[in-house]
């Protein structure tokens, strides 16, 4: 077998241009594969991980106010195993030399005798020894340089207080740490506090009181009944409705990313991998077919059909080799850089990447599938040839004349452009198969550069045209309509519109969702809601509108009637009907009139908070005004927390555009250059005699490359609608009732991604073309076909 | 324009002069010598057959001759214009406006008919005679629609041939034209072979290494070794179908 393995390697070495273009597919496709499975793997493991060393509770609950020892009837519950009560709220906060609103959510630490639930991981300092000391959260911290021992100033109910910082934490509670109700984290404007139990209850009037309840459950316990139990229990204590970790903010969120790891696992894996089997068909298919005579003589002289066989699938197997390896350290370079992203994101105290066995395993199961498929056939006909028939040349190719042509339209075509068609249009699969793998190049192409594109639309509809104000502030608890007049009389404060939210379950049959009642003031402008069409909507004199993916959630459609329970005020349920759908892509929502929220929950005209637009020039003074004020427990400057997340989201926008184009570029150059390479393969000698014909280098060119544009300008518009389609089935399988991603590619994102694809073309013609000017004209025109 | 075979060429301009034309080339590790010190005229109207074993260096002179190679030593000029030393366009622009060439596997196009494969000389020639006309010469004035794998071996091989007179060429080069083909259909072959000789007058140079077909032959140049063994001229110019082999 020496020898056969000679001519194993000098056959590699003979196909180097396209191995190389096949392992560049290749790699891309195991690479993304690696990155995203070693990444999910990484999250899903740190997280699991984190989650038992550190205590993350399994129930959560909030009610208003109530009595501790309440506490020993919760922990009676069946199947609750530990329960911890705490007190947590928001609170405003002044940062030496930092004048924009900060909020913060506040969360008190267990006591020595609690089971100490959702533990703090220390990455410095120590936890509070007095009452001034809280731990702050890390990104806070390196959002703006706090160390252990640095002061801040809150304003705890009321009053201004000196704390000191005693350590930066990081909680399980708070992987992904995000205000309630946003969807973009911003570090510098939400931090994460912790401080003991007493104080805190001092502070918020929570004394020998709790407003937060952690759980963790038994082996047998059903969730959900432990759930139901709580919410009867806390209901009279003004309790908002238990629920699992599910529906916890942080979870959530980490949930979401690792869905969207799997559907791009999934996508990308499978489009890098047909393109790479399609080419290993073509690129196998054609040496067996030139071996035709070696494969004959191998047999005549006594190798089996297995050792032939063998013979080829080695050649496979190393073709597989040169992706895969390359692939796994690109996928673990990339993955590790991606996991430095994740560390900025979601704050584990570790985050363990590691390459697992099962990955590499996946890696090459994958890639072995890929090849067997595209080069079943080839190795079955090199299996199969039987040694007599190989030894004769193969029937000449039979053309036709083209479609073009039996069109009539065959007078406009010069000799050349017949050349191409026909040439084409002789095998149609093949030609098929070329456009499809350009057009995926153009498509992924396309998907990269929606992204930003995407984001850019998001907050566009949602801060440019849905939601106007430049402040928008939250009272700690539903407050009289003075409070508007009062702020309508800050110096700076231009307009006022005050809204009502209120916490509810919104239910149809078993279908149900836990959102908040938005209530509008009438003509609102600071806050809009848009139709399908993303017009401004009018509110209905009564009933609500939803958003179109909560009504696909509940599957209700305008006119149907929805159950409203209320988890504040009298707690009414009652059938509202729903007079309509609006368009988000942040979140999700019910919203009515103010006067109809105020009267569903039987009360006066109470507010929850209000809307702000400024003169120029007053956010300043009028953020240190409202910071100085007791009830007010959130002040959010939109337009800075979409710039701080414009900056945040910048750097990995850029590196995922520039990791797919690259990949598309790959797809494209593989494909194209090995078009041009067996083209050239099985049409040296046509192009040479044209050249001893008296055809000139350039003439000869032209047909060439006429060949491969052709090729590529047949797949700029299925390419452009793959990417559509692609894009599609991403903007699916991340849409959530967290956000929906539009479908939005601008009109450069695809003239760009044709421009790529063409150039792409253009590099393999160059790459082509010294083989090309090259061609042998006599040793070609002795050549048998 | 038909030329008498016998005449003495001395005061004649040749079409092509050859002078000590010799032709190294390497084979892996050997040095193969395929013409040392070749002396030749071929003139106009002519139709020259080269004889010779296969190695004998036959080709390798046709190839020079025709601009597809270059000799390592000597001189050869085309109507006074020196090949040797002349660049690659130029080349190209001396197959494409005096040289037509016939080869053994035909080289067609297979993606282009008959008529095609034609007139894709006659839009790069200068004063070229309808593809039709070309084919017609040959005896395929029916068969102009077919494509080659619709053709016999002959009949692919008399489809060249026109490609080849299409452009009326001054020169016609033949490298083993009916090797591939049975007696029968080569002959059908040489026949359009000598028509076109005598109707156009192109120099006709045909390669083979069949002694019957050197008695269709003006002259005979027999080539040994990369050398003339010697050149013969034939009294009277045997007609093809009088040839079998």
């Amino acid at each position: 077998m020496k020898a056969l393995h000679h001519k194993l390697w000098r056959d590699l070495w003979q196909l180097r241009g396209q191995v190389i273009a096949i392992a560049l597919v290749m790699i891309g496709g195991i690479g993304t594969m690696t990155m995203a499975q070693s990444n999910y793997a990484a999250l899903a493991g740190s997280r699991a991980l984190y989650y038992a060393e550190y205590r993350f509770a399994e129930v959560f609950a909030r009610a208003k106010r109530a009595p501790l020892p309440l506490m020993e009837t919760v922990r009676a519950i069946r199947g609750v195993r530990e329960a911890e009560a705490r007190v947590t709220g928001f609170v405003t906060l002044e940062i030496g030399g930092y004048d924009e609103p900060v909020t913060w959510q506040i969360v008190s630490l267990p006591g020595p005798d609690d089971p100490g639930l959702n533990r703090l991981f220390l990455r410095e300092g120590a936890l509070p020894s007095s009452d001034g000391e809280v731990v702050i959260g890390e990104a806070f911290a390196e959002a703006h340089g706090l160390r252990p021992g640095d002061a801040l100033v809150a304003i705890l109910n009321g009053r201004r207080q000196l704390l000191s910082i005693s350590g930066i934490g990081l909680s399980p509670e708070f992987v992904y740490q995000i205000r309630p109700g946003d969807v973009f984290p911003d570090f510098e404007r939400f931090g994460v506090l912790w401080m003991r139990h007493e104080p805190l209850a001092m502070a918020f009037d929570m004394d020998g009181a709790f407003n937060d309840l952690s759980l963790t459950l038994t082996r047998q316990a059903r969730e959900d009944d432990v759930i139901d139990a709580l919410d009867s229990l806390l209901t009279s204590y003004g309790g908002v409705g238990a629920h699992g970790r599910d529906l916890q903010l942080s979870h959530r969120f980490l949930d979401e990313e690792l869905g969207q790891l799997q559907v791009m696992t999934r996508l990308f894996t499978a489009i890098f991998l047909g393109v790479a089997a399609f080419l290993m068909n073509v690129v196998i298919g054609r040496l067996v077919t030139t071996q035709r005579e070696q494969i004959a003589v191998l047999k005549a002289f006594g190798y089996s059909r297995f050792e032939v066989g063998l013979h080829y699938a080695q050649l496979v197997l190393l073709m597989v080799g040169f992706g895969v390896l390359p692939g796994l350290a690109l996928g673990a370079w990339l993955g590790r850089g991606l996991a430095d992203i994740y560390m900025d994101f979601y704050r584990f105290p570790y985050l363990a990447w590691t390459l697992e066995p099962r990955v590499i395993g996946l890696a090459f199961g994958f890639a072995l599938a890929a090849a067997a498929l595209g080069t079943a056939s080839g190795l079955h006909r090199a299996f199969r040839l039987p040694p007599a028939e190989a030894m004769r040349p193969e029937a000449p190719p039979v053309f036709r004349r083209t479609l073009t042509e039996r069109l009539g339209f065959g007078a406009l075509l010069d000799p050349t452009a017949r050349m191409i068609l026909r040439n084409l249009e002789r095998r149609p699969l093949r030609s098929a198969m070329s456009v499809l793998g350009i057009g995926l190049g153009v498509g992924i192409l396309v998907m990269s550069r929606f992204q930003s594109s995407a984001i850019e639309e998001m907050i566009g509809v949602q801060f440019g045209f849905a939601q106007r104000d430049d402040l928008a502030v939250t009272f700690t608890e539903p407050t009289s309509s003075r409070a508007a007049h009062e702020l309508a009389a800050l110096p700076g404060v231009r307009v006022v519109e005050p809204f009502r939210s209120a916490a509810v379950i919104l239910r149809n049959g078993h279908r149900e969702y836990r959102t908040a009642l938005q209530g509008l003031p009438d003509g609102a402008d600071l806050k809009r809601v848009l139709d399908a069409d993303l017009q401004p909507a009018r509110m209905p004199d009564d009933g609500l509108l939803l958003t179109d993916y909560l009504a696909g959630m509940l599957a209700v459609r305008p006119g149907n009637t929805l159950e409203v329970e209320f988890l504040e005020g009298h707690r009414r349920t009652l059938e509202v009907p729903v007079a309509g759908t609006v368009r988000e892509y942040l979140g999700v929502g019910a919203y009515a009139g103010r006067e109809t929220v105020n009267r569903l929950l039987g009360e006066g005209a109470a507010l929850s908070g209000a809307w702000l637009s400024l003169t120029p020039g007053a956010r300043q003074g009028v953020v240190a005004e409202l910071r100085t004020r007791p009830r007010i427990a959130a002040v959010t400057d939109r337009s800075a927390m979409v710039q701080s997340f414009r900056d945040t989201m910048a750097e990995s926008i850029l590196t995922f555009t520039l990791i797919a184009t690259l990949m598309a570029a790959s797809i494209a150059v593989g494909v194209v250059y090995n078009a041009s390479r067996i083209t050239l393969a099985e049409r040296g000698r046509e192009l040479a005699s044209l050249r001893v014909l008296g055809y000139t280098r350039g003439e000869v060119r032209a047909l060439l490359l006429g060949e491969l544009f052709t090729l590529t300008f047949m797949a700029l518009m299925p390419g452009f609608l793959l990417g559509l389609g692609m894009t599609w089935l991403l903007v699916q399988g991340f849409a959530s009732d967290l956000y929906r991603i539009p479908l939005s590619i601008p009109p450069a994102g695809f003239a760009i991604a044709g421009l790529i694809v063409l150039a792409a073309t253009a590099g393999s013609g160059l790459l082509v073309r010294r083989r090309l000017d090259n061609l042998d004209l006599v040793a070609v025109l002795k050549l048998k076909e | 324009m038909s030329a008498a075979p016998n005449v003495s060429r001395t005061d004649a301009v040749p079409v092509f002069r050859a002078i000590g034309l010799t032709k190294v080339y390497r084979m892996g590790e050997i040095e193969v010598h395929a013409l040392r010190g070749v002396d030749l005229e071929l003139f106009a109207g002519e139709f020259v057959v080269l004889l010779g074993a296969s190695g004998s260096g036959k080709s390798t002179l046709l190839n020079i001759l025709g601009g597809l190679d270059a000799p390592t030593a000597g001189r050869v000029e085309c109507r006074g214009h020196p090949l040797t030393g002349a660049s690659d366009d130029e080349l190209t622009r001396f197959r494409r406006e005096h040289v037509g060439f016939v080869f053994q596997y035909y080289n067609l196009i297979p993606s282009l008919t008959a008529r095609e494969n034609v007139a894709l000389v006659t839009e790069i020639a200068r004063e070229p005679m309808a593809p039709e006309r070309a084919l017609d010469l040959v005896g395929l004035g029916d068969r102009l629609d077919h494509f080659p794998a619709q053709l016999s071996g002959g009949e692919q091989q008399r489809v060249a041939i026109a490609r080849a007179i299409a452009k009326r060429p001054e020169v016609l080069l033949c490298d083993e034209p009916t090797g591939a083909l049975d007696s029968t259909t080569g002959i059908l072959v040489l026949q359009a072979l000598e028509r076109i000789n005598r109707e156009t007058g192109a120099l006709t140079v045909v390669i083979t290494h069949n002694e019957v077909i050197a008695r269709m032959a003006d002259r005979v140049i027999r080539l040994s070794d990369g050398r003339i063994a010697g050149i013969e001229h034939n009294a009277a110019r045997a007609a093809p179908e009088a040839l079998r082999w």
